[in-house]
Protein backbone atom coordinates (compact mmCIF):
# COMPACT_ATOMS: atom_id res chain seq x y z
CA UNK A 1 0.00 0.00 0.00
CA UNK A 2 1.73 3.22 -1.01
CA UNK A 3 1.71 5.85 1.61
CA UNK A 4 0.40 9.12 0.21
CA UNK A 5 1.04 11.55 3.08
CA UNK A 6 2.12 11.88 6.76
CA UNK A 7 -0.85 13.50 8.64
CA UNK A 8 0.95 13.72 11.93
CA UNK A 9 4.44 12.80 13.42
CA UNK A 10 5.37 12.70 16.96
CA UNK A 11 5.49 16.16 18.10
CA UNK A 12 1.77 16.59 16.41
CA UNK A 13 0.68 13.96 17.99
CA UNK A 14 1.73 15.01 21.47
CA UNK A 15 0.26 18.10 20.70
CA UNK A 16 -2.89 17.42 19.74
CA UNK A 17 -3.40 14.98 23.52
CA UNK A 18 -2.42 17.83 25.31
CA UNK A 19 -4.88 20.18 23.63
CA UNK A 20 -7.72 16.95 23.93
CA UNK A 21 -6.95 16.64 27.72
CA UNK A 22 -7.03 20.85 28.41
CA UNK A 23 -10.34 20.46 26.52
CA UNK A 24 -11.92 16.98 28.44
CA UNK A 25 -10.76 18.95 32.10
CA UNK A 26 -12.44 22.41 30.56
CA UNK A 27 -15.40 20.67 29.33
CA UNK A 28 -16.19 18.66 32.56
CA UNK A 29 -14.87 21.16 35.19
CA UNK A 30 -11.86 19.27 36.54
CA UNK A 31 -10.69 15.95 36.23
CA UNK A 32 -12.41 14.56 39.83
CA UNK A 33 -15.09 12.43 38.19
CA UNK A 34 -13.46 11.22 34.93
CA UNK A 35 -12.43 8.09 33.82
CA UNK A 36 -11.14 7.22 30.50
CA UNK A 37 -12.18 4.14 28.54
CA UNK A 38 -9.31 2.53 25.67
CA UNK A 39 -10.68 0.61 22.68
CA UNK A 40 -8.48 -1.93 22.15
CA UNK A 41 -5.92 -2.30 21.16
CA UNK A 42 -4.30 1.78 20.23
CA UNK A 43 -7.15 3.11 21.66
CA UNK A 44 -5.82 2.10 24.88
CA UNK A 45 -2.04 3.06 24.18
CA UNK A 46 -3.73 6.83 23.46
CA UNK A 47 -6.19 6.55 27.01
CA UNK A 48 -3.15 5.88 28.66
CA UNK A 49 -1.24 8.83 27.61
CA UNK A 50 -4.34 10.98 27.90
CA UNK A 51 -4.44 9.87 31.44
CA UNK A 52 -0.72 11.21 31.99
CA UNK A 53 -1.43 14.16 30.06
CA UNK A 54 -4.06 15.08 32.89
CA UNK A 55 -2.15 13.85 35.54
CA UNK A 56 0.20 16.90 34.22
CA UNK A 57 -2.12 19.84 33.87
CA UNK A 58 -4.39 19.19 36.91
CA UNK A 59 -2.37 16.55 39.24
CA UNK A 60 -5.32 14.00 39.77
CA UNK A 61 -5.00 10.46 38.49
CA UNK A 62 -7.92 9.42 36.30
CA UNK A 63 -8.51 5.68 36.53
CA UNK A 64 -7.89 3.55 32.86
CA UNK A 65 -9.59 1.05 31.74
CA UNK A 66 -9.36 -1.48 28.40
CA UNK A 67 -12.39 -2.21 26.17
CA UNK A 68 -12.35 -4.99 24.24
CA UNK A 69 -15.58 -4.59 21.93
CA UNK A 70 -15.17 -8.02 20.06
CA UNK A 71 -18.03 -9.67 21.30
CA UNK A 72 -20.72 -6.53 20.70
CA UNK A 73 -19.47 -6.42 16.67
CA UNK A 74 -22.64 -6.11 14.69
CA UNK A 75 -20.03 -7.73 11.69
CA UNK A 76 -18.77 -10.89 13.55
CA UNK A 77 -20.37 -13.21 11.11
CA UNK A 78 -19.12 -10.76 7.96
CA UNK A 79 -15.62 -10.10 9.21
CA UNK A 80 -13.06 -11.11 6.35
CA UNK A 81 -10.40 -12.53 9.09
CA UNK A 82 -11.76 -14.40 11.96
CA UNK A 83 -11.90 -11.53 14.71
CA UNK A 84 -9.48 -12.68 18.75
CA UNK A 85 -11.25 -11.87 21.59
CA UNK A 86 -9.23 -10.47 24.10
CA UNK A 87 -9.31 -9.21 27.50
CA UNK A 88 -11.97 -6.02 29.00
CA UNK A 89 -9.69 -4.73 31.88
CA UNK A 90 -12.28 -1.92 33.82
CA UNK A 91 -11.44 -2.42 37.46
CA UNK A 92 -13.68 0.13 38.56
CA UNK A 93 -17.52 0.97 38.91
CA UNK A 94 -18.66 3.51 35.93
CA UNK A 95 -21.59 4.34 38.05
CA UNK A 96 -22.71 7.96 37.94
CA UNK A 97 -18.86 8.71 36.31
CA UNK A 98 -17.90 11.01 33.61
CA UNK A 99 -16.99 8.25 30.91
CA UNK A 100 -14.26 9.34 27.78
CA UNK A 101 -13.93 6.43 25.57
CA UNK A 102 -10.76 6.63 23.04
CA UNK A 103 -10.19 5.37 20.33
CA UNK A 104 -7.33 6.12 17.55
CA UNK A 105 -9.16 6.61 14.21
CA UNK A 106 -13.44 7.48 13.95
CA UNK A 107 -14.67 6.34 10.67
CA UNK A 108 -18.15 4.35 10.55
CA UNK A 109 -19.07 4.78 13.45
CA UNK A 110 -19.80 1.21 14.16
CA UNK A 111 -17.19 0.56 17.27
CA UNK A 112 -18.27 2.85 18.87
CA UNK A 113 -21.98 1.20 18.96
CA UNK A 114 -20.84 -1.69 19.93
CA UNK A 115 -18.35 -0.15 22.91
CA UNK A 116 -21.48 2.26 23.69
CA UNK A 117 -23.21 -1.07 24.32
CA UNK A 118 -20.57 -2.49 25.80
CA UNK A 119 -20.50 0.13 28.24
CA UNK A 120 -23.72 0.41 29.36
CA UNK A 121 -23.35 -3.27 30.45
CA UNK A 122 -20.95 -2.15 33.57
CA UNK A 123 -23.36 0.28 34.67
CA UNK A 124 -24.73 3.26 34.42
CA UNK A 125 -22.44 6.57 33.59
CA UNK A 126 -23.47 9.98 34.14
CA UNK A 127 -22.28 10.93 30.70
CA UNK A 128 -20.01 9.41 27.82
CA UNK A 129 -17.88 11.81 25.76
CA UNK A 130 -15.72 10.16 22.88
CA UNK A 131 -12.10 11.37 22.14
CA UNK A 132 -10.43 10.31 18.62
CA UNK A 133 -7.07 10.91 17.22
CA UNK A 134 -8.61 11.03 13.90
CA UNK A 135 -11.97 11.60 12.75
CA UNK A 136 -11.92 10.53 8.83
CA UNK A 137 -15.81 11.11 7.65
CA UNK A 138 -17.51 8.48 6.30
CA UNK A 139 -20.19 8.15 9.30
CA UNK A 140 -22.61 5.17 8.68
CA UNK A 141 -24.64 6.19 12.28
CA UNK A 142 -25.62 8.91 14.23
CA UNK A 143 -22.21 9.13 15.65
CA UNK A 144 -20.02 12.19 16.38
CA UNK A 145 -16.91 13.22 18.72
CA UNK A 146 -16.68 15.52 21.66
CA UNK A 147 -12.85 15.85 21.16
CA UNK A 148 -10.89 14.81 17.71
CA UNK A 149 -6.92 15.04 17.47
CA UNK A 150 -7.22 16.09 13.50
CA UNK A 151 -10.33 16.00 10.94
CA UNK A 152 -8.68 14.58 7.68
CA UNK A 153 -11.46 14.44 4.82
CA UNK A 154 -10.43 11.34 2.99
CA UNK A 155 -11.57 8.61 0.03
CA UNK A 156 -13.22 5.61 0.90
CA UNK A 157 -10.03 3.85 -0.90
CA UNK A 158 -8.01 5.33 1.26
CA UNK A 159 -6.80 4.37 4.84
CA UNK A 160 -5.36 6.13 7.80
CA UNK A 161 -2.87 4.00 9.78
CA UNK A 162 -2.22 5.73 13.08
CA UNK A 163 1.59 3.98 14.36
CA UNK A 164 2.01 3.86 17.67
CA UNK A 165 5.15 4.38 19.93
CA UNK A 166 3.94 1.12 21.81
CA UNK A 167 2.51 -1.01 19.29
CA UNK A 168 4.65 -0.05 15.99
CA UNK A 169 7.67 1.24 17.41
CA UNK A 170 6.89 4.86 16.21
CA UNK A 171 4.80 7.59 16.53
CA UNK A 172 2.90 8.77 12.97
CA UNK A 173 0.27 9.09 11.10
CA UNK A 174 -0.11 8.46 7.69
CA UNK A 175 -2.32 8.37 4.79
CA UNK A 176 -2.52 5.45 2.25
CA UNK A 177 -3.87 3.84 -0.24
CA UNK A 178 -5.33 1.15 -1.57
CA UNK B 1 -4.66 -18.64 14.33
CA UNK B 2 -8.05 -18.70 12.76
CA UNK B 3 -10.73 -21.23 14.76
CA UNK B 4 -11.29 -23.52 11.53
CA UNK B 5 -13.34 -26.60 13.64
CA UNK B 6 -17.18 -26.28 14.27
CA UNK B 7 -16.99 -28.95 16.45
CA UNK B 8 -15.14 -30.39 20.01
CA UNK B 9 -15.06 -33.57 19.78
CA UNK B 10 -12.17 -34.26 22.36
CA UNK B 11 -8.79 -32.84 22.64
CA UNK B 12 -7.20 -36.06 21.10
CA UNK B 13 -8.04 -34.43 17.84
CA UNK B 14 -6.64 -30.98 18.77
CA UNK B 15 -3.44 -29.70 18.21
CA UNK B 16 -1.20 -27.65 21.21
CA UNK B 17 -2.05 -24.72 19.76
CA UNK B 18 -5.49 -25.20 19.35
CA UNK B 19 -5.71 -26.00 22.99
CA UNK B 20 -3.72 -22.96 23.89
CA UNK B 21 -6.10 -20.96 21.89
CA UNK B 22 -9.02 -22.09 23.41
CA UNK B 23 -7.27 -21.11 27.17
CA UNK B 24 -6.46 -17.79 26.29
CA UNK B 25 -9.96 -16.90 24.48
CA UNK B 26 -11.26 -18.22 27.71
CA UNK B 27 -9.36 -15.76 29.72
CA UNK B 28 -10.27 -13.38 28.06
CA UNK B 29 -14.48 -14.51 28.93
CA UNK B 30 -14.02 -14.73 32.15
CA UNK B 31 -14.31 -11.23 32.95
CA UNK B 32 -17.61 -10.80 31.56
CA UNK B 33 -19.15 -13.10 34.88
CA UNK B 34 -17.26 -10.50 37.10
CA UNK B 35 -19.55 -7.83 35.44
CA UNK B 36 -23.24 -6.36 36.70
CA UNK B 37 -24.53 -7.37 33.64
CA UNK B 38 -23.23 -10.76 33.08
CA UNK B 39 -23.99 -11.07 29.56
CA UNK B 40 -22.76 -9.82 26.15
CA UNK B 41 -24.52 -10.17 22.92
CA UNK B 42 -21.92 -12.64 20.61
CA UNK B 43 -24.01 -15.46 20.34
CA UNK B 44 -27.38 -13.42 19.97
CA UNK B 45 -29.80 -14.70 17.82
CA UNK B 46 -28.23 -18.24 17.98
CA UNK B 47 -29.75 -21.21 19.51
CA UNK B 48 -27.84 -24.38 22.24
CA UNK B 49 -29.38 -27.35 22.29
CA UNK B 50 -28.23 -29.61 25.30
CA UNK B 51 -28.91 -33.05 24.52
CA UNK B 52 -28.51 -35.11 27.64
CA UNK B 53 -28.53 -38.89 27.34
CA UNK B 54 -26.84 -39.28 31.04
CA UNK B 55 -28.07 -37.67 34.43
CA UNK B 56 -25.79 -34.98 35.05
CA UNK B 57 -26.20 -31.59 36.73
CA UNK B 58 -23.50 -29.37 36.89
CA UNK B 59 -22.10 -29.89 33.27
CA UNK B 60 -25.09 -28.90 31.81
CA UNK B 61 -25.87 -26.37 34.19
CA UNK B 62 -22.57 -25.01 32.98
CA UNK B 63 -23.02 -25.31 29.03
CA UNK B 64 -26.68 -23.12 29.58
CA UNK B 65 -25.03 -20.49 32.09
CA UNK B 66 -22.68 -20.28 29.38
CA UNK B 67 -24.71 -20.17 26.67
CA UNK B 68 -26.98 -17.57 28.18
CA UNK B 69 -23.77 -15.41 29.49
CA UNK B 70 -23.34 -15.28 25.38
CA UNK B 71 -26.76 -14.13 24.47
CA UNK B 72 -27.89 -17.59 22.70
CA UNK B 73 -31.22 -18.98 23.26
CA UNK B 74 -30.91 -22.66 25.04
CA UNK B 75 -33.25 -25.75 25.08
CA UNK B 76 -32.48 -28.64 27.46
CA UNK B 77 -33.53 -32.25 26.41
CA UNK B 78 -32.99 -34.65 29.02
CA UNK B 79 -33.41 -38.34 27.78
CA UNK B 80 -35.71 -39.80 30.10
CA UNK B 81 -38.72 -37.05 28.79
CA UNK B 82 -37.64 -36.91 25.32
CA UNK B 83 -39.01 -39.87 22.28
CA UNK B 84 -35.57 -41.57 22.65
CA UNK B 85 -37.62 -43.82 25.24
CA UNK B 86 -39.81 -43.96 21.87
CA UNK B 87 -37.20 -45.95 20.18
CA UNK B 88 -35.83 -42.90 18.23
CA UNK B 89 -32.23 -43.53 16.94
CA UNK B 90 -29.35 -40.72 17.72
CA UNK B 91 -29.09 -39.60 14.10
CA UNK B 92 -32.79 -39.03 13.85
CA UNK B 93 -32.70 -36.96 17.37
CA UNK B 94 -29.94 -34.78 15.83
CA UNK B 95 -31.41 -34.56 12.45
CA UNK B 96 -34.60 -33.27 14.05
CA UNK B 97 -32.44 -30.63 16.16
CA UNK B 98 -30.53 -29.23 12.95
CA UNK B 99 -34.34 -29.00 11.28
CA UNK B 100 -35.44 -27.02 14.04
CA UNK B 101 -32.44 -24.50 13.13
CA UNK B 102 -30.32 -24.77 16.25
CA UNK B 103 -26.89 -23.85 15.90
CA UNK B 104 -25.18 -25.63 18.40
CA UNK B 105 -26.11 -29.07 20.03
CA UNK B 106 -23.96 -30.01 23.69
CA UNK B 107 -24.26 -33.60 23.66
CA UNK B 108 -23.47 -35.89 27.03
CA UNK B 109 -23.73 -40.00 26.10
CA UNK B 110 -22.80 -43.26 27.87
CA UNK B 111 -21.31 -44.55 24.45
CA UNK B 112 -17.98 -43.43 23.40
CA UNK B 113 -18.14 -41.67 19.79
CA UNK B 114 -21.52 -40.97 19.99
CA UNK B 115 -20.66 -37.30 19.25
CA UNK B 116 -18.43 -38.12 16.41
CA UNK B 117 -21.71 -40.35 14.83
CA UNK B 118 -23.55 -36.73 15.16
CA UNK B 119 -20.57 -34.74 14.01
CA UNK B 120 -20.23 -36.94 11.04
CA UNK B 121 -24.44 -37.28 10.15
CA UNK B 122 -25.07 -32.52 11.28
CA UNK B 123 -23.86 -29.68 9.69
CA UNK B 124 -24.28 -27.82 12.83
CA UNK B 125 -21.98 -27.75 15.47
CA UNK B 126 -21.58 -30.57 17.70
CA UNK B 127 -19.83 -30.28 21.28
CA UNK B 128 -18.80 -33.18 23.55
CA UNK B 129 -20.50 -32.64 26.61
CA UNK B 130 -18.88 -36.10 27.93
CA UNK B 131 -19.07 -39.83 25.78
CA UNK B 132 -18.84 -42.72 27.93
CA UNK B 133 -14.88 -43.66 29.03
CA UNK B 134 -13.84 -41.95 25.94
CA UNK B 135 -13.68 -38.50 26.45
CA UNK B 136 -14.54 -34.96 27.95
CA UNK B 137 -12.92 -32.44 26.62
CA UNK B 138 -14.53 -28.98 28.55
CA UNK B 139 -14.21 -30.52 31.33
CA UNK B 140 -10.23 -31.10 30.65
CA UNK B 141 -10.49 -27.95 29.13
CA UNK B 142 -11.04 -25.76 32.38
CA UNK B 143 -9.09 -27.89 34.72
CA UNK B 144 -5.85 -26.74 32.68
CA UNK B 145 -7.21 -23.53 32.49
CA UNK B 146 -7.43 -23.53 36.51
CA UNK B 147 -3.63 -25.04 36.24
CA UNK B 148 -2.71 -22.25 34.15
CA UNK B 149 -3.94 -19.53 36.17
CA UNK B 150 -2.95 -20.80 39.25
CA UNK B 151 0.65 -21.25 38.63
CA UNK B 152 0.95 -19.10 35.36
CA UNK B 153 2.29 -22.51 33.01
CA UNK B 154 1.34 -25.76 32.32
CA UNK B 155 4.72 -26.72 30.44
CA UNK B 156 7.14 -28.82 32.54
CA UNK B 157 4.36 -29.28 35.77
CA UNK B 158 4.22 -32.31 37.54
CA UNK B 159 0.61 -33.64 37.57
CA UNK B 160 -1.09 -36.71 39.09
CA UNK B 161 -4.75 -38.08 38.51
CA UNK B 162 -5.71 -40.10 41.07
CA UNK B 163 -8.51 -42.38 40.82
CA UNK B 164 -10.53 -44.44 38.69
CA UNK B 165 -8.12 -44.04 35.25
CA UNK B 166 -10.23 -47.09 34.14
CA UNK B 167 -13.48 -45.84 33.39
CA UNK B 168 -12.79 -41.82 33.59
CA UNK B 169 -13.19 -39.76 30.86
CA UNK B 170 -12.01 -37.13 32.60
CA UNK B 171 -8.47 -38.69 33.10
CA UNK B 172 -8.22 -39.46 29.08
CA UNK B 173 -8.86 -35.69 28.00
CA UNK B 174 -6.74 -34.78 30.26
CA UNK B 175 -3.92 -37.15 29.54
CA UNK B 176 -4.08 -35.90 26.29
CA UNK B 177 -4.49 -32.34 26.73
CA UNK B 178 -1.57 -32.38 29.46
CA UNK B 179 1.08 -34.37 27.39
CA UNK B 180 0.27 -32.33 24.32
CA UNK B 181 1.12 -28.69 26.81
CA UNK B 182 4.15 -30.30 27.63
CA UNK B 183 3.30 -31.66 31.39
CA UNK B 184 4.08 -34.66 33.14
CA UNK B 185 1.39 -36.47 33.83
CA UNK B 186 0.85 -39.43 36.14
CA UNK B 187 -1.58 -42.04 36.80
CA UNK B 188 -1.98 -43.26 40.65
CA UNK B 189 -4.65 -45.78 41.12
CA UNK B 190 -5.03 -49.90 42.41
CA UNK B 191 -3.90 -51.97 39.05
CA UNK B 192 -7.09 -52.96 38.79
CA UNK B 193 -8.14 -49.54 37.71
CA UNK B 194 -5.29 -48.44 35.27
CA UNK B 195 -6.63 -49.70 31.66
CA UNK B 196 -4.10 -51.75 30.43
CA UNK B 197 -1.25 -49.80 27.74
CA UNK B 198 -2.38 -46.49 29.09
CA UNK B 199 1.12 -45.43 29.63
CA UNK B 200 1.14 -45.59 25.50
CA UNK B 201 -0.71 -42.38 25.90
CA UNK B 202 2.62 -40.83 27.60
CA UNK B 203 1.84 -41.01 31.27
CA UNK B 204 3.57 -42.84 34.04
CA UNK B 205 1.48 -45.18 36.09
CA UNK B 206 1.92 -45.66 39.89
CA UNK B 207 -0.16 -47.55 42.53
CA UNK B 208 1.92 -45.63 45.06
CA UNK B 209 0.19 -42.34 46.18
CA UNK B 210 2.66 -41.69 48.87
CA UNK B 211 5.69 -41.33 46.44
CA UNK B 212 4.21 -40.04 43.64
CA UNK B 213 2.67 -36.62 46.03
CA UNK B 214 6.05 -36.01 46.80
CA UNK B 215 6.64 -34.45 43.52
CA UNK B 216 2.99 -33.32 42.36
CA UNK B 217 2.55 -29.62 41.65
CA UNK B 218 -0.97 -30.66 40.87
CA UNK B 219 -3.86 -33.71 42.03
CA UNK B 220 -6.66 -34.56 39.96
CA UNK B 221 -9.01 -36.54 42.46
CA UNK B 222 -11.28 -38.06 40.59
CA UNK B 223 -14.46 -39.32 41.66
CA UNK B 224 -14.84 -43.05 42.64
CA UNK B 225 -17.68 -44.24 40.71
CA UNK B 226 -18.76 -47.43 42.45
CA UNK B 227 -22.27 -47.37 40.79
CA UNK B 228 -20.44 -48.93 38.01
CA UNK B 229 -18.89 -51.66 40.01
CA UNK B 230 -21.51 -54.37 38.97
CA UNK B 231 -19.19 -57.36 39.59
CA UNK B 232 -18.43 -55.52 43.29
CA UNK B 233 -14.29 -55.68 42.08
CA UNK B 234 -13.39 -52.44 43.52
CA UNK B 235 -12.04 -52.19 46.60
CA UNK B 236 -13.67 -51.79 49.48
CA UNK B 237 -14.51 -47.87 50.70
CA UNK B 238 -12.68 -47.86 53.49
CA UNK B 239 -9.68 -49.53 52.47
CA UNK B 240 -9.52 -47.23 49.31
CA UNK B 241 -9.86 -43.81 51.20
CA UNK B 242 -6.66 -45.15 53.49
CA UNK B 243 -4.28 -45.81 50.39
CA UNK B 244 -5.47 -43.37 48.00
CA UNK B 245 -7.91 -40.79 49.62
CA UNK B 246 -6.62 -37.33 49.94
CA UNK B 247 -6.16 -36.71 53.46
CA UNK B 248 -4.04 -33.83 55.47
CA UNK B 249 -1.52 -36.80 55.96
CA UNK B 250 -1.12 -37.25 52.14
CA UNK B 251 -0.87 -33.57 51.93
CA UNK B 252 1.48 -33.40 54.73
CA UNK B 253 4.19 -35.21 51.95
CA UNK B 254 3.46 -32.94 49.66
CA UNK B 255 4.60 -29.59 48.27
CA UNK B 256 3.23 -27.04 50.41
CA UNK B 257 1.20 -25.04 47.89
CA UNK B 258 0.36 -28.40 45.84
CA UNK B 259 -3.14 -27.50 43.65
CA UNK B 260 -5.71 -30.07 44.69
CA UNK B 261 -8.54 -30.41 41.57
CA UNK B 262 -11.67 -32.08 41.06
CA UNK B 263 -14.38 -32.78 38.48
CA UNK B 264 -16.94 -33.19 41.03
CA UNK B 265 -19.52 -34.51 42.30
CA UNK B 266 -17.27 -35.23 45.23
CA UNK B 267 -17.85 -37.96 47.85
CA UNK B 268 -16.33 -36.69 50.84
CA UNK B 269 -14.66 -39.04 52.37
CA UNK B 270 -13.84 -41.66 49.80
CA UNK B 271 -11.62 -39.96 47.15
CA UNK B 272 -10.95 -36.95 49.48
CA UNK B 273 -11.29 -35.66 52.90
CA UNK B 274 -13.34 -33.18 53.78
CA UNK B 275 -10.44 -31.04 55.38
CA UNK B 276 -8.86 -31.41 52.48
CA UNK B 277 -12.05 -30.41 49.82
CA UNK B 278 -12.61 -27.25 52.19
CA UNK B 279 -8.76 -26.44 52.77
CA UNK B 280 -6.74 -23.70 50.89
CA UNK B 281 -4.98 -25.98 48.34
CA UNK B 282 -8.31 -27.21 46.88
CA UNK B 283 -9.65 -25.20 43.93
CA UNK B 284 -12.54 -27.21 43.35
CA UNK B 285 -15.07 -24.32 43.65
CA UNK B 286 -12.36 -22.05 41.31
CA UNK B 287 -12.97 -24.80 38.59
CA UNK B 288 -17.10 -24.32 38.68
CA UNK B 289 -16.47 -21.13 37.57
CA UNK B 290 -13.78 -21.45 35.42
CA UNK B 291 -16.00 -23.99 33.87
CA UNK B 292 -18.21 -21.07 32.80
CA UNK B 293 -15.48 -19.11 31.00
CA UNK B 294 -14.12 -22.46 28.96
CA UNK B 295 -17.35 -23.29 27.68
CA UNK B 296 -18.34 -19.93 26.93
CA UNK B 297 -15.09 -19.82 24.51
CA UNK B 298 -15.62 -23.23 23.26
CA UNK B 299 -19.24 -22.01 22.01
CA UNK B 300 -17.98 -19.06 20.73
CA UNK B 301 -15.12 -20.66 18.41
CA UNK B 302 -16.96 -23.19 17.42
CA UNK B 303 -19.72 -20.89 15.81
CA UNK B 304 -16.69 -18.83 14.43
CA UNK B 305 -15.82 -22.20 13.03
CA UNK B 306 -19.03 -22.54 11.62
CA UNK B 307 -18.83 -19.19 9.84
CA UNK B 308 -15.32 -20.48 8.60
CA UNK B 309 -16.32 -23.69 7.58
CA UNK B 310 -19.69 -22.34 5.29
CA UNK B 311 -16.80 -19.67 4.38
CA UNK B 312 -14.28 -22.12 3.30
CA UNK B 313 -16.24 -25.33 1.69
CA UNK B 314 -14.34 -28.45 1.25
Amino acid sequence: MPEKAKILDKEAIQRSLTRIAHEVIEKNKGAGNLCLIGIRTRGAFLAQRLSECIKHIDNIDVPVGILDITLYRDDLALAKSQPIVRKTEINFGLEGKDVVLVDDVLYTGRTIRSALDALIDFGRPKTIQLAVLVDRGHRELPIRADYVGKNIPTAKNEKIEVRLLESEGKDEVVLTED
Amino acid sequence: MEWQRKDLLGLEELSAEEIEFILETAASFKEVSTREIKKVPALRGKTVVNLFYEPSTRTRVSFEVAAKRLSADVINIAVETSSVKKGETLIDTGKNIEALKADIVVIRHGSSGAPNILSRNLNISVVNGGDGWHEHPTQALLDMFTLKEKLGRIKGLDVCIVGDIAHSRVARSNIWGLTKLGAKVTVCAPAMLIPAEIEKLGVLVSDDLDKVIRNADAVNVLRMQFERDNQEAFPKQLEYFQKFGITEEKLALAKKDIIIMHPGPINRGIEISSEVADGKNSVILEQVTNGIAVRMAVLFLVSQGKEYQDAHPH
